[in-house]
């Protein structure tokens, strides 16, 4: 590992991925053992509210017998009053063993690891990094077929879906086919479609999902926000065109797998939660053994 | 008595300094971003002088900053690459020149430009100077990953 903070997918080799997935997929055949942490307290510092995440942290810790100082976003905001993050982690590296940080602001969980006198995870730092999320849509993947040359379509709001940024990027290492799908204005950033041929991606932009459907191996939904429409007809309106529906998944190759981060509003019909296709609940469960893993490696 | 006139012209252009830096060869109307670059403001002890559109055998026109009292480092001479790759610099002790070097484009630059990505943690209160990584494209904020690719003097503290 380059260092021992976690802080974005970007710097973890193909190696590194591919370990830390290894050691996940031990755990999850409850190949681990309950006291690997015992004694150990990871700090979860949360200047956002992520239920989820902060959850699936907390859970991670405890099957690993650590325990766990969570400081909620109301609380860990009027701790911050007045004191610099910089402040901040330096007081709580005082009181933990490691720290897992989630941050409005782009890059502060890269200013955390500067100041912190124990190892950095990163929970997401506004428009900016995700890695634990990252990880585990990955590990989702590997679960069903090689992540090796995939064809994956990436459904719904891919300029603001920071999730798919850091994905495609990942993937990137995998030698990954890339099939966009997204309403006018909300494509993926040029820039990063730039690095991500760059580094040798193909990306094939399209215009409805039913021309990839039959073809593709992963189906990759991303959450498209209200507020990125002026009105509600027209949100309405995009929004029923890139639902996922049984009817649409009648054409999907059998292994084709659909995933997508959570919350879901209206992207995925509830009626395809039955079907073989459906491994987003998978996915979110995924995050335990993906995030023992990763405070494994950072508090071992 | 054109010669002298001319000398005297050139004099007032570009007095000698006893001791400082001299920067010449600097891009044509770039001498205010260079200053502006090197952290130099109203406050400086520093005399200053600064030419400008002075007409040069190879660029045409260049311009002069001249520095008295004050040796650049070589961290803040690579700055000055970033706005105009071609300019030199001669170090002056005692009216003679002691050094003479070229710019180099820095890897890293810390505190010389701010982020433009409001959402960026170096756009807070934090005890940090903004740090950039210069890479062919553009320079990278190494804390959200934006990247300037134009008009870097716009970005400069
Ligand atoms: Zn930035």
């Amino acid at each position: 590992m380059p260092t021992r903070h976690i802080i974005s997918i970007g710097d973890f080799d193909r190696n590194d991925i591919d370990r830390l997935l290894d050691h996940a997929a031990q755990i999850d055949e409850r190949n681990y053992d309950g006291n690997a942490l015992c004694g150990k307290i990871l700090a979860a510092l949360f200047f956002e509210p992520s239920t989820r995440t902060r959850m699936s942290f907390e859970s991670a810790m405890a099957r690993l017998g650590g325990s766990v100082l969570s400081v909620g976003s109301v609380e860990a905001c009027s701790m911050a009053k007045g004191e610099t993050l910089a402040d901040t982690i330096r007081v709580v590296s005082g009181y933990a063993d490691a720290i897992v940080i989630r941050h409005p602001k782009e890059g502060a969980a890269r200013l955390a690891a500067e100041f912190a006198t124990v190892p950095v995870i990163n929970a997401g730092d506004g428009a900016g990094q995700h890695p634990s999320q990252t990880l585990l849509d990955l590990y989702t993947i590997r679960q069903s077929m090689p992540i090796d040359g995939i064809d994956i379509a990436m459904v719904g709001d891919l300029r603001y879906g920071r999730t798919a940024h850091s994905l495609a990027s990942a993937l990137s290492l995998y030698n990954a086919r890339l099939h966009t799908i997204s309403p006018t204005g909300l494509e993926l950033p040029a820039n990063l479609a730039e690095s991500l041929a760059e580094k040798g991606m193909e990306i094939i932009e399209h215009d409805d999902i039913r021309d990839v459907i039959s073809t593709v191996d992963v189906l990759y939904v991303t959450r498209i926000q209200r507020e990125r429409f002026p009105d509600s007809a027209s949100y309405f309106n995009v929004a029923s065109s890139y639902r996922i529906t049984p009817e649409l998944l009648a054409d999907a190759r059998d292994h084709l797998i659909v995933l997508h981060p959570l919350p879901r509003v209206d992207e995925i019909d509830p009626r395809v939660d039955d079907s073989p296709h459906a491994r987003y609940f998978d996915q979110s469960r995924n995050g335990v053994p993906v995030r023992m893993a990763m405070l494994m490696q950072v508090l071992q | 008595m054109n010669a002298s006139a001319s000398g005297e012209n050139e004099g007032l252009l570009v007095r000698r300094i006893k001791n400082g830096t001299v920067i010449d060869h600097i891009d044509a109307g770039e001498a205010l971003n260079v200053v502006k670059i090197l952290g130099i403001t109203g406050t400086t002890q520093e005399a200053l002088s600064i030419a400008t559109n002075v007409p040069s055998r190879n660029m045409g026109k260049k311009d002069i900053v001249k520095l008295s009292n004050r040796e650049l480092s070589k961290e803040e001479v690579d700055r000055i690459a970033l706005i105009s790759p071609r300019a030199t610099i001669n170090i002056i002790r005692n009216f003679k020149v002691c050094e003479k070097k070229g710019v180099e484009i820095p890897t890293l630059i810390e505190g010389v430009v701010r982020c433009p990505n409001p959402g960026c943690i170096s756009n807070t209160h934090e005890p940090i100077r903004t740090k950039f990584r210069v890479l062919p494209g553009g320079l990278h904020c190494c804390y959200c990953d934006w990247v300037i690719n134009r008009d870097i003097t716009g970005h400069i503290i």
